[in-house]
Parts: structure tokens; C-alpha cells; sequence
């Protein structure tokens, strides 16, 4: 190109150029809009659907039977009653360890090699598939320490799943704690166990439990290691111990999922707006928590 | 609230006179070096998991192999443990896991990148407050349903389609798993755009160039190391996938790539000899920690890799 030459750059061949690049812009601008609303539509599409199809299942008789071959007399009961206790054990067992873990490596850890190798182990376990889980949990939990396919040794595998997920979470709202209020309680003579106990946990309470409580709904709604620890697909009386065997919501749902009759498919809907319940309660007690919690850090 | 002061010297009263404050001077170290111990305790749970995953894969799988070559095991094109006719190959059920990610990743690939662009180089910040909440949600809805979604709703649109499409069948858990990735992606993917420093946008500018071209030459090109990271994480996170293939996919091991029809995965065949009654210390109930070391092995080599991939731009520009 001969620079200063007018003839070779024509006016309107620029223009057009100028337009075409504004053209693009403009495609490319509602091209992204159009991706962030297609997740926006699918996920309305998928709330719309198992609403329509379950809504109408879900009433007092579905929530207290147990369930059946017969569509219109099967419940959730035994279900419903697992989901609760393994999510009291679940809370039981991995509550402690995880923001124990947390305060460990904030707090106390020193800088060397263990810590390290501590956090690669946490950060690759937050990536393993949850059915890897299921499979330690069947040679670890149900065969080598023979706790059979009880509730205890479900709650026991999905401990180890949220457990990187506690910690991670901890772990930030622990950090968020100004340094000042360390200062302070060494300044008054306080041991490190002192500081911690009574100025970091109380000052990282909401974010610890928010984490928790999101942790536990990641529990709630997992399926795959569950069924894989070989818990029932079928059970029909209410669990009296942490020994017994036990179904939960998930796997109810995939049992109804996995027949074929059309009936099934809608008690499999209702199963679902439980489900999403339980979730939605559960989520918005976390939100409300960290609402509460930022009001009170200002 | 008692005035003395907690720094008195070892052998002076105060020091032996226990107080609310956690008793003598002993008892507190006491207390404080046992504190110490249990909170390392509670670190080192996560070190003990990675070894009971590690040991509980390896002795069934090192069984395993004693009894099915493992050259076979890696190169075998028929997967018929549970016939009478017994074939150990893993091909067909790796083969069905790569044609779900596929599609999956075909999906949350584009829209998520598309989204993240949207979300960090277009929308104001009133209207990102607003939809990424919502994206989130995607992430926390469970797997079984969206199997179920997959099976009773994407499934007759893709059989009104296509007419051939079979009842189960990899496409529509493909494309419902790509949804499920879609925020993961985003986020991600959101993160390194972000992190791409304005400097090298208003040199961008200064030179004359449009916003979409600000965007595909400096904007993506900056944050390519983060968006790889995105998208090894999706594809491992899609390998690892279970309930949606369990639901949707079928359980039929076979090689090719016909989208339309039904393939089994690695974690569906987990799952269906985990519902079946296969007895324990047979070969058939070894195959399935056989199949769940190969799926450990690699998720794990992709985790590592995309988290090299983000520690490299946080380098660059951190």
C-alpha cells in the first residue's frame, strides 16, 4: 500500500468497511445475549416442565406413604425419613471435621510442604467424580469396616464428598476476618486457642454456616454414590437407626424414573418438587444468613 | 472480669491460680498443644480420603488384572462382563463416555464462553447482579433431575425431529449435560476475561479498533489459558457425569458415533451393576472399581492440567 496516496483508499469502499465492522459488532453483541438467555430459557423450560408434570402428585398422602407398585397409592415416606437422616449425620460428621480442617489451615497451619500437600489434596478432591466416592465408600465403609449399606455408611461417603466444600468455604469466611480482632485478643493475653474460639469462629459463623448449609444441599440432591454404596431402590418401612438399610429423595426419584409406565413419570415429577423444595428452603435460609451476616459486619 | 495481668512471670501466683480463663499456665499449654493436634486431625481427614480412594480402587483393580489381561482390558472393542460370554473390553464404555462429553461440551463450550463475554464485556452491572444468580441455579439443580428432564422432555423434541432418535440415546444427555456444565464454564471462563488487565483494551481502542474486535484479538486471545482451563474442567466434569447418563444414555455398550441411539458410559455402568445383585469377590463386581480407576486416572490428569492452565494467567497477570 502507498501511504498518502488518496486514489488507492476510495471513500466509499471505507465506509462500507466501517459499516460492515459496526454489522458485526452488533451480531456479535446479540449473539452473546442470546447464549446468557438460552441458559435463562432452559432452566425456566426444566422448572416448567417437572412443575406441570409433579405439582398435582404432591399432597399429604405422597408425603406419608410408602412407596408401591401401584402409581396412585406410592408415597415418598421412607424416603422423605432417609433424606433426614443422613442429613443429620452427614451434618454430624462433616460439620466438625470441616471447619476444624479450616481453622487448621488458617490459623495454625505453618508454611511448609505438609500444609501444601494438605491443600493440593483438598483442591483435587473437590474434582473427583461423586460415583469414585460411592465406590470408596462401598470398599471402605460397607465392606472393610462391614457397616453394610446402613445409613451410617452413606452419611459416612457423603462426609468425604462436601467435606472440600466446608473446608473452601470456611476457609474464605475465616480469611474475611480482619486481623485487627487477632491483634486484639493476643493484645489482652489470649492463647491462640482463646483468639480463635472466641473472636475468628464467632466472626466467621454466618459464612462457615452458609457454607455448610449449601454443602448439605449438594448432599441432599447427590444420587450416584448413594446407589453405588448399594443403598435400596425399594423400602418400605420408616429407618429406626443409623444402622438401617434406607432409601433418600434421589433415589426414589431415579426408581420412578426408571420404569416405564407414564404414571410413574409424574410420581417421578412430584418426587422432583419435593426435591426442589427442600433445596429452595435450604438456599434461602444460606442467603438469608449471609444477608444477616454482612448487616452485622457493617 | 479479674485486672491482673497474664504475662506475670512463670512461678508467681497468678500463673498457678487457675482462672476462668482456661486455668493454670500447664493446663493451657495442655489445652492449646491438644487443640493443635485435633485441628490437624481434622486437615489430614482429606489426605486419608485421597488414600482410601487410591487403595480401594488399586486392590480390586490389581485383582482385576490378575485375572483379565490389562492390555485387553485397555484395547478390547466388546464390553459383555455380565453375558455368559465374558468380554473385558473398556473400549465401547470409553467410547460412549467421549460421545456424551462431546456433546456436552459442544453445548457449554460456546454458550458458556458467549455468556461469560456477554456478562463481563457487555452487561451492566445492574443486569449482571440479576442473571448470574440465575446461572447459578443451573449448577445447583440435582443430576436425577436432569435425567429426568433429558428423558421426558428433550427426548420427544429430538424424536419429533429426528424419527429415528431411540428412547435412550446420547444426544439429548449431551445436550442436557452441556446445560448442567453451562454456569462451571461460565464462570470460569468469566474470571480470566476479567482478569485481563484495561490496558491492553484501550490500546486496542486507541488503534481504532470495535469492540467486537477488542473482544475476539486481545480480549479471548488474553484470557486463553483460563478458557482452556474451562474447558478441560467441563470435559472432566462431564466424563465424571453419572445420573443424567444413567437416565437418558442407555446401557448399551457399543463403539461408533451414532448420536441418536442409546450408548453406555463408564458411570452408567457403575450405576447398573450397583442396582443389579451382582455378588462381591466375583469378576463382575471387580469391573466396576476396574472402570472407576480408569475414570479416576483421567479426570485427575484433567484437573491437574486445567489447574496449571489457571495458575499460568493469574501469572501473567496478577
Amino acid at each position: 500500500m502507498t501511504v498518502g496516496d488518496p486514489t488507492m483508499v476510495s471513500n466509499s469502499g471505507h465506509a462500507q468497511a466501517r459499516t460492515r465492522r459496526r454489522v458485526f459488532g452488533v451480531m456479535f453483541y446479540a449473539l452473546t445475549i442470546g447464549s446468557t438467555v438460552l441458559g435463562i430459557v432452559l432452566l425456566a423450560a426444566l422448572l416448567i416442565d417437572v412443575f406441570a408434570d409433579g405439582v398435582n402428585q404432591v399432597d399429604a398422602h405422597f408425603l406419608t406413604s410408602y412407596p408401591s407398585r401401584f402409581p396412585d397409592q406410592s408415597g415418598l415416606r421412607s424416603a422423605l425419613l432417609g433424606t433426614l437422616w443422613m442429613l443429620g449425620l452427614t451434618a454430624i460428621l462433616a460439620f466438625p471435621i470441616g471447619v476444624g480442617a479450616a481453622i487448621y489451615l488458617e490459623e495454625y497451619a505453618p508454611a511448609n510442604w505438609v500444609t501444601r500437600f494438605i491443600q493440593l489434596n483438598i483442591a483435587n478432591l473437590a474434582g473427583v467424580p461423586s460415583v469414585v466416592y460411592g465406590l470408596l465408600g462401598l470398599g471402605l465403609f460397607v465392606r472393610w469396616f462391614s457397616l453394610g449399606r446402613s445409613i451410617l455408611a452413606g452419611s459416612m461417603t457423603m462426609s468425604l464428598l462436601i467435606l472440600p466444600l466446608i473446608i473452601v468455604a470456611s476457609r474464605e469466611s475465616i480469611r474475611a476476618v480482619p486481623d485487627s480482632l487477632r491483634e486484639g485478643a493476643f493484645a489482652l493475653g489470649a492463647t491462640r486457642w482463646q483468639m480463635v474460639r472466641r473472636t475468628v469462629v464467632p466472626a466467621a459463623a454466618g459464612g462457615i454456616l452458609t457454607g455448610t448449609i449449601l454443602a448439605l444441599a449438594r448432599a441432599v440432591g447427590e444420587t450416584a454414590p448413594l446407589i453405588t454404596i448399594g443403598a435400596l431402590t425399594y423400602i418400605a418401612f420408616d429407618p429406626q437407626g443409623p444402622m438401617d438399610l434406607f432409601t433418600v429423595l434421589p433415589i426414589q426419584i431415579f426408581n420412578w424414573v426408571s420404569l416405564p409406565q407414564k404414571d410413574f413419570a409424574y410420581l417421578a415429577a412430584g418426587g422432583i418438587c419435593v426435591l426442589l423444595m427442600v433445596l429452595l428452603i435450604a438456599n434461602s435460609l444460606a442467603v438469608f444468613l449471609r444477608y444477616r451476616m454482612q448487616r452485622r459486619l457493617q | 472480669m479479674e485486672l491482673r495481668p497474664r504475662f506475670a512471670l512463670k512461678n508467681s501466683a497468678s500463673s498457678r491460680e487457675p482462672s476462668k480463663w482456661g486455668g493454670s499456665r500447664r493446663q493451657r499449654v495442655l489445652v492449646e498443644r491438644t487443640v493443635h493436634w485435633v485441628l490437624f486431625a481434622c486437615a489430614a481427614v482429606s489426605v486419608l480420603t485421597t488414600t482410601g480412594i487410591v487403595i480401594t480402587l488399586l486392590g480390586e483393580t490389581v485383582q482385576f488384572f490378575g485375572e483379565v489381561p490389562i492390555l485387553d482390558f485397555l484395547t478390547g472393542t466388546r464390553w459383555t462382563p455380565l453375558f455368559a460370554s465374558q468380554n473385558f473390553g473398556v473400549l465401547p464404555l470409553v467410547n460412549g463416555t467421549v460421545a456424551v462429553a462431546l456433546v456436552a461440551i459442544v453445548v457449554a463450550v460456546p454458550v458458556g464462553l458467549l455468556t461469560a463475554i456477554f456478562l463481563s464485556e457487555y452487561a451492566p452491572g445492574r443486569v449482571r447482579s440479576v442473571v448470574k444468580p440465575i446461572l447459578e441455579v443451573l449448577a445447583g439443580i440435582p443430576t436425577v433431575v436432569y435425567g429426568y428432564f433429558a428423558l421426558q422432555f428433550v427426548t420427544p423434541i429430538l424424536r419429533g425431529i429426528f424419527p429415528q432418535t431411540q428412547i435412550f440415546n446420547v444426544a439429548s444427555a449431551g445436550i442436557v449435560m452441556g446445560f448442567m456444565i453451562l454456569p462451571m464454564m461460565a464462570s470460569i471462563s468469566e474470571d480470566a476475561i476479567r482478569a485481563v488487565p484495561r490496558d491492553l483494551r484501550q490500546g486496542a481502542y486507541a488503534l481504532g479498533a470495535t469492540k467486537l474486535e477488542v473482544i475476539t484479538r486481545v480480549v479471548v486471545p488474553g484470557a486463553l489459558s483460563g478458557i482452556l482451563a474451562a474447558v478441560i474442567l467441563s470435559i472432566s466434569r462431564a466424563i465424571g457425569e453419572t445420573m443424567i447418563v444413567a437416565i437418558a444414555a442407555g446401557l448399551q455398550p457399543k463403539m461408533g458415533f451414532d448420536l441418536l441411539s442409546s450408548m453406555e458410559t463408564m458411570t452408567a455402568y457403575i450405576v447398573q451393576v450397583s442396582l443389579g445383585d451382582t455378588q462381591q469377590d466375583t469378576i463382575e463386581y471387580r469391573t466396576i472399581f476396574a472402570v472407576g480407576t480408569l475414570l479416576f486416572v483421567l479426570t485427575f490428569i484433567m484437573n491437574v492440567l486445567s489447574d496449571l492452565l489457571v495458575r499460568r494467567y493469574r501469572e501473567a497477570y496478577e
